[in-house]
């Protein structure tokens, strides 16, 4: 696909945080002899936030972080612009090192490419709508007229022109999110951090946000990291999902990838509930053309209707359903590439039993 | 507790030093009290330069559109009240006192409260030594405040600073640890530097407390101003300690009602600038 041809923008290699006393001695214990989180638990003492994670966001895309509380998602996002230093492993960010970043040049890096978005907003109480979504600007001394002008504009992006100078304290929760989002695009970065975002607001504001936040990411070009606990908000949001556990991840891929081929029964109970008719893809369940004409040499495969490879079961079911043969043919750029038939189509909708081998992750 | 400990036992130990002090750093302190009484009588010379209804009528006005007519009203009543009391320009001394002592006592408390806010270690060396200072009855101070400085206006103020640094510096503490961490690492986030994030995020935050703080030391400043009149402060303190000496129970109360409109004055004026700053930060 497109995606995986992109630049890598965030590049984090094998990235450890490991929190205590003795984390010296338990950094070496696992880059030396492999120790384990249960081990560096019980030997040293020393929490382990995140254990060998590796990642990559390509320009352009909403990369989602999920997992449950504890699970070391805020420390991870964090060791990406460096606001906790990882104990092991790299971090690159437009092919530069963090750790080899002097405290200026990283001041930098995080003023002009990474923004951030907080899950407790941090809007500052003696601030108006405007002068918080300037704040980036106004600490790199960038004269009140243009700052203004940049705050404008991103808070007309996220619908808040009218709110300009009143006080967050004056604005809902979902408003105050959306400062917070205006805040982070003012600096006009190619990369936004957002921890945990939307966690706080009410469902129905919730998902209003997701679809907004998405397509604004999308029409701006810009790429995003998003964490989330909610496999609902990583699915709507996502281009990819990784999933942790413990401080590691456990499985990324597409969310389709994920429900369709689940790494291990953790993520299968995870995927469990969640509906596949818009998920899962007609390349996924489609048969190839030649196992379709071994089973029915009778069907012509131009009588039939023709659908897209990326087309949803939904929208599959609509069609074969209209079909006089009950079989859909998948087309790709004018030539067969599959067939779907009624009995692909209800196997696809019924949940893959858990660790069924294939690769992942 | 046995305060009778912190009294005597010390005081072996620190008439000898305070001696030290004055033989090896005598220039030093010759030098700190002639600053300190330059500012004080610059500050007098403002406040008695004019008659004092012009005075009552500037301080009135400025209150009235920077803060409040309510406010501006009070002013004017306390400073007309000590005007009809004879005692302007003892009131004026008073305030010019108070006014030095609480800048000093900012100056020095503001520092040492962030850095120990920041630093555990420095808040454990500090806490005791505040509590010391603190629990000590104020007119001890003035003992070697006298020895070093002579008697007059600089002794009283040395004390007084004294006695105004701890409410001030545990506040501003308390101030700075209360600034969420979120915002902390929001200036972080938004690569700004320290000097940013100390300006332009936690002082600003953490004002309000701060304000408290300002408020206490002033009150407790004014308290020891008065005290000061028995070293020869002048002011508001001289007037209460003639009183007593001479049994004029007439003098005496006077001077004592200048002081309660003078603690009215100040207490309302810092109150009123601490709920500006609360109003302009929303209801948060
Ligand atoms: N500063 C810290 N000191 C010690 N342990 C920490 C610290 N920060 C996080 N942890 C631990 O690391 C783990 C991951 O935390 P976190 O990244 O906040 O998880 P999540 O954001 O997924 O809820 C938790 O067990 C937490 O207790
Ligand atoms: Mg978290």
């Amino acid at each position: 696909m497109n995606e995986s041809r992109a630049e890598v923008l965030v590049d984090c290699q094998s990235l450890w945080k490991i929190f205590g006393d003795k984390t010296e001695a338990a950094i070496r214990a696992v880059s030396e002899r492999g120790a384990t989180k249960a081990d560096v638990l019980q030997q040293f003492n020393c929490v382990v936030g995140v254990s060998g994670a590796s990642l990559q966001v390509r320009r352009g895309e909403i990369f989602c972080i999920m997992g449950l509380s504890g699970s070391g998602k805020s420390t991870l996002i964090r060791m990406l612009n460096r606001l906790i230093d990882p104990s092991l492993g790299k971090v690159l960010v437009k092919g530069e090192d963090l750790s080899r970043l002097d405290t200026a040049r990283l001041r930098e890096m995080r003023a002009r490419h990474i923004g951030m978005v907080f899950q407790s907003v941090a809007l500052l109480p003696n601030r108006t709508v405007l002068e918080n979504a300037g704040f980036g600007l106004e600490v790199q001394g960038v004269p009140r007229a243009e700052r203004n002008a940049a705050a404008r504009a991103s808070l007309a992006k996220v619908g808040l022109s009218e709110w300009l100078d009143r006080y967050p304290s004056e604005l809902s929760g979902g408003m105050q999110q959306r400062v917070g989002l205006a805040r982070a695009l003012t600096s006009d970065p190619e990369i936004i951090l957002m921890d945990e975002p939307f966690s706080a607001l009410d469902p129905l504001i919730r998902r209003q946000l997701q679809d907004e936040f998405r397509q604004l990411t999308k029409e701006l070009g810009k790429s995003a990291v998003f964490i989330t606990h909610d496999l609902d908000e990583a699915i709507r949001i996502g281009d990819r999902i990784a999933i942790m556990k413990d401080g590691a991840i456990i499985q990324t891929g597409t969310a389709e990838e994920i429900i369709l081929n689940p790494a291990d029964q953790y993520v299968a109970d995870f995927v469990a509930g969640i509906s596949r008719v818009h998920l899962v893809k007609a390349h996924s369940v489609m048969i190839p053309v030649a196992e379709f004409r071994h089973q029915h040499p009778d069907i012509a495969l131009d009588t039939l209707p023709a659908a897209a490879p990326d087309a949803d079961v939904a929208a599959l079911i609509g069609q074969i359903t209209e079909a006089a043969q009950g079989a859909v043919a998948v087309v790709d750029q004018g030539q067969a590439v599959g067939v779907i038939t009624m009995r692909n189509l209800l196997l696809s909708l019924r949940e893959a039993p858990a660790a069924q081998g294939g690769d992942h992750g | 507790m046995d305060l009778s400990f912190l009294q005597i036992s010390p005081g072996r130990a620190l008439a000898p030093a305070v001696d030290w002090l004055n033989a090896h750093f005598h220039g030093v302190f010759a030098a700190i009290g002639r600053g300190v009484e330059a500012a004080l009588s610059a500050l007098e010379f403002v406040l008695l330069v004019l008659p004092a209804p012009a005075v009552i009528a500037i301080a009135a006005l400025a209150v009235f559109f920077l803060i409040g007519w309510r406010l501006a009203v009070l002013i004017a009543a306390c400073l007309g009240f000590v005007l009809l009391m004879g005692l302007w320009r003892e009131t004026m001394q008073a305030i010019a006192l108070v006014t030095v002592a609480v800048i000093l006592s900012v100056a020095i408390a503001f520092p040492l409260g962030v850095l120990a806010a920041r630093r555990p270690k420095v808040e454990a060396v500090l806490r005791p030594v505040l509590d010391i200072m603190q629990t000590v009855p104020p007119w001890v101070y003035l003992i070697p405040a006298v020895m070093i400085f002579g008697l007059g206006r600089v002794p009283a103020i040395m004390a007084t600073i004294i006695y105004g640094i701890p409410p001030m510096l545990r506040l501003t503490t308390l101030a700075f640890r209360q600034v969420p961490v979120a915002f902390r690492e929001l200036g972080a986030a938004i690569g700004a530097s320290p000097r940013a994030v100390l300006f332009r995020i936690e002082i600003p935050t953490a004002m309000p407390t701060l304000l408290v703080g300002l408020n206490q030391c002033i009150l407790l400043s004014l308290a020891m101003v008065v005290l000061a009149g028995l070293v020869g402060a002048g002011g508001l303190g001289a007037e209460v300690t003639r009183g007593l000496t001479r049994m004029e129970m007439g003098l005496g109360l006077r001077a004592g009602l200048a002081i309660v409109a003078v603690a009215l004055l100040m207490d309302r004026l810092s109150r009123g600038i601490l709920q500006q700053g609360r109003d302009k930060g929303g209801k948060s």
